[in-house]
């Protein structure tokens, strides 16, 4: 399948966002395989779904994979960004559970400076 | 020792409930058999209980005066000396003993071991009598359990396995049995030219008697309703098989219709069950057709009903397990409440119907209550009329889901569905096509995936068709454990069936031999999450 996801990584204070660009679907994998890799050493992984359309089953795997690596590595893992639509789809699935969901990039910063670290 | 032993006795000894006491050289069994090997029975009221209770040490039988029917027995049966067994004030045996087999009379050093074995006897056999009563106990009880379990058995044997899938029809049952199966039943029976026979019933009656009427009935019905068609005639004609067979007291309420799917056209007939609800547009009138139960009489007619099923309309069958549920003031659930639930409930399949009256039932008679009774819902609905917004092929290859949803998308694009609403469905639609696509197609390029979509006035419906034999029960899948996924010890994929069964109102599913459809749908008027 191609690549149908863009990810750019930026980093500051601790925060390493990755702006999502695209559709996460099958075919997201490489990209957020790398941004991660790319990501490496921050704090806290900010996910921004700012420009993304679609979100399937698959790319909700892929995100519960990225949960669980960045669980293990001691990642903490935010996402801003997303419309409703898919706000409710990461409450009905508890990946809100697992990641703080703020409305953008700035709102997630502060949460995050504003919190324990 | 020997010519001790050799010459016990066996007796038993009755006092209210009955007691055996066996204390020889003979084989343990014996003891539960008393009475093919010559024990001794007393009368609660004969005097000599309260003489050997009270007596101290061994009692020498020739001796004694006593106007006692046992007394009596006991020399005829050339018993010389008794010990009685005393344990915590309680007799609970004898030791007998005839004449010595040196012809001499017991010596006090006999009567010393004797009442020592008495002694250390006594509590051992009251030990023994109670654990073979508690042993009685468990095998009643046993014994009960596995009469509930047969006559459960034969009635989820004979009830249908699935329910049917009829064009523009949505058919829901659920069957409760209560810890004492009743006598509760339902069927479907196919008929020629597509029309589809209809049962419900009951038997007076529980457990397995109820369960073996029920299973009779229900095969005269199956073979009756073949060959009669007419509702009315095919309950004559049980009635007249069951009368000469079935048990006095017992009887059957029975309620069978012939439904017309093309047409809704629904005739029926009714042995004494109770009488058929029809919700439409938040109204619910009852059916009415009068007869007798079967079984009680021959000779019987049954007065039969035509009623049209409009689009749109529900179907409700029901035993009285629900109407004569009690709340814990012992007011009955009854008709009116069942209606009302049933018009509140509003459209939707039958499987949500039958959980909100469920739902209400429980809010009416506590939570903790037992069931008193079965309790069987049989909920037939016929959809909406629709008018067809788009039916395509899209071939089975990755990411065509997109153009499937894209064209769901620009066809309900006059709906006036909520924004949010179209998003659910767009979802919903890319998972379902994403399923039929790999999991019923194998991504088979001459294999396409069919999309149709379908409004009416209460709904929007999209079925999605593939050639697999589908994936078991989507609405019963588990949910993914996220947890078990986070950690690593389950695939972090298999989201879709639990996307697509959030998203819409309803999810149904049906196939032959050769597709399998996943139909999809949206009520309009309903309350977003």
């Amino acid at each position: 399948m191609a690549t149908t996801l863009e990810a750019r990584v930026r980093r500051g204070d601790g925060i390493a966002t990755v702006a999502l660009a695209g559709d996460v679907d099958g075919g997201a994998r490489e990209a957020l395989d790398a941004a991660y890799t790319e990501a490496a050493g921050a704090a806290t992984l900010l996910l921004d779904f700012g420009d993304v359309a679609y979100i399937n089953s698959t790319g909700i795997a892929l995100i519960v994979g990225l949960l669980g690596r960045a669980r293990a590595d001691g990642v903490a893992v935010a996402a801003c960004g997303l419309s409703d639509h898919y706000r409710q789809i990461f409450e009905i699935t508890r990946l809100s559970d697992f990641m703080s969901i703020h409305a953008d990039e700035r709102s997630a910063r502060a949460a995050t400076q504003g919190g324990a670290r | 020792m020997s010519t001790i032993t050799h010459s016990l006795r066996r007796v038993i000894f009755r006092s209210g409930a009955p007691r055996t006491v066996a204390v020889a050289d003979e084989a343990p069994a014996a003891a539960t058999q008393p009475q093919q090997r010559g024990g001794l029975e007393i009368a609660p009221n004969d005097p000599i209980i309260g003489y050997f209770q009270s007596a101290v040490g061994a009692v020498d039988i020739d001796g004694l005066e006593l106007d006692s029917p046992a007394l009596d027995e006991l020399r005829a049966a050339g018993v010389k000396l008794v010990v009685p067994l005393v344990t915590q004030g309680e007799l609970i045996g004898l030791l007998n003993l005839g004449p010595r087999l040196s012809e001499q009379d017991y010596s006090g050093e006999d009567r010393r071991l004797l009442e020592t074995l008495a002694a250390q006897a006594a509590p051992a056999v009251r030990v023994g009598q109670l654990v073979r009563e508690q042993q009685a106990e468990v095998r009643s009880r046993e014994r009960l359990d596995a009469e509930l379990a047969v006559a459960r058995l034969i009635q989820q044997n004979f009830l249908p396995r699935q329910v049917p899938q009829m064009q523009g029809w949505a058919v829901a049952a659920d069957y409760r049995p209560a810890r004492e199966v009743g006598g509760d039943f339902y069927d479907f029976i196919d008929l020629p030219d597509g029309r589809l026979g209809i049962v419900i019933g009951d038997v007076t009656d529980k457990g397995v008697p109820a369960a073996l009427v029920m299973a009779a009935t229900r095969s005269v019905l199956r073979a009756s309703a073949q060959r009669l068609i007419e509702p009315g005639a095919v309950l004559e004609r049980v009635n007249e098989h069951l009368c000469p067979d079935i048990p006095e007291n017992m009887f059957v309420t029975c309620l069978y219709g012939v439904l017309e799917p093309a047409s809704g056209r629904l005739v029926f007939a009714n042995a004494g069950h109770n009488l058929p609800l029809v919700a439409l547009g938040g109204a619910t009138s009852e059916l009415r057709a009068r007869g007798m139960p079967l079984g009680l009489m021959t000779g019987m007619s049954y007065e039969e009903t035509e009623a049209r099923l409009q689009p749109g309309a529900q179907l409700l069958l029901y035993s009285d397990g629900i109407t004569e549920a009690h709340d814990p003031g012992r007011e009955m659930f009854g008709g009116p409440r069942l209606a009302a639930a049933m018009a509140e409930a509003g459209g939707g399949d039958g499987g949500r119907l039958i959980r909100a009256l469920l739902e209400r039932l429980r809010a009416f008679t506590a939570a903790a209550a037992e069931q008193e009774d079965d309790i069987t819902l049989v909920a037939i609905r016929r959809l909406p009329a629709a008018v067809e917004l788009a039916d395509f092929r899209l071939e089975s290859a990755p990411g065509n889901e997109r153009e499937a949803i894209a064209r769901v998308e620009l066809a309900l694009a006059g709906e006036g569905l909520e924004p949010a609403q179209m998003e659910q469905l767009k979802t919903a639609v890319a998972e379902a096509t994403m399923n039929a696509m790999e999991h019923g197609n194998g991504f088979d390029p001459e294999r396409p995936v069919r999309l149709t979509v379908l409004a009416s006035a209460a709904e929007v419906r999209v079925c999605i068709s593939d050639h697999g034999l589908g994936q078991g029960d989507l609405r019963t899948a588990p949910p993914p454990d996220l947890d078990a996924k986070l950690a690593g010890q389950q695939t972090p994929r298999g989201w879709g069936l639990f996307l697509i069964r959030n998203m819409v109102d309803e999810l149904h599913e049906h196939g032959d031999d050769d597709t399998h459809t996943v139909e999809l749908v949206l009520h309009r008027d309903a309350r977003r999450h």
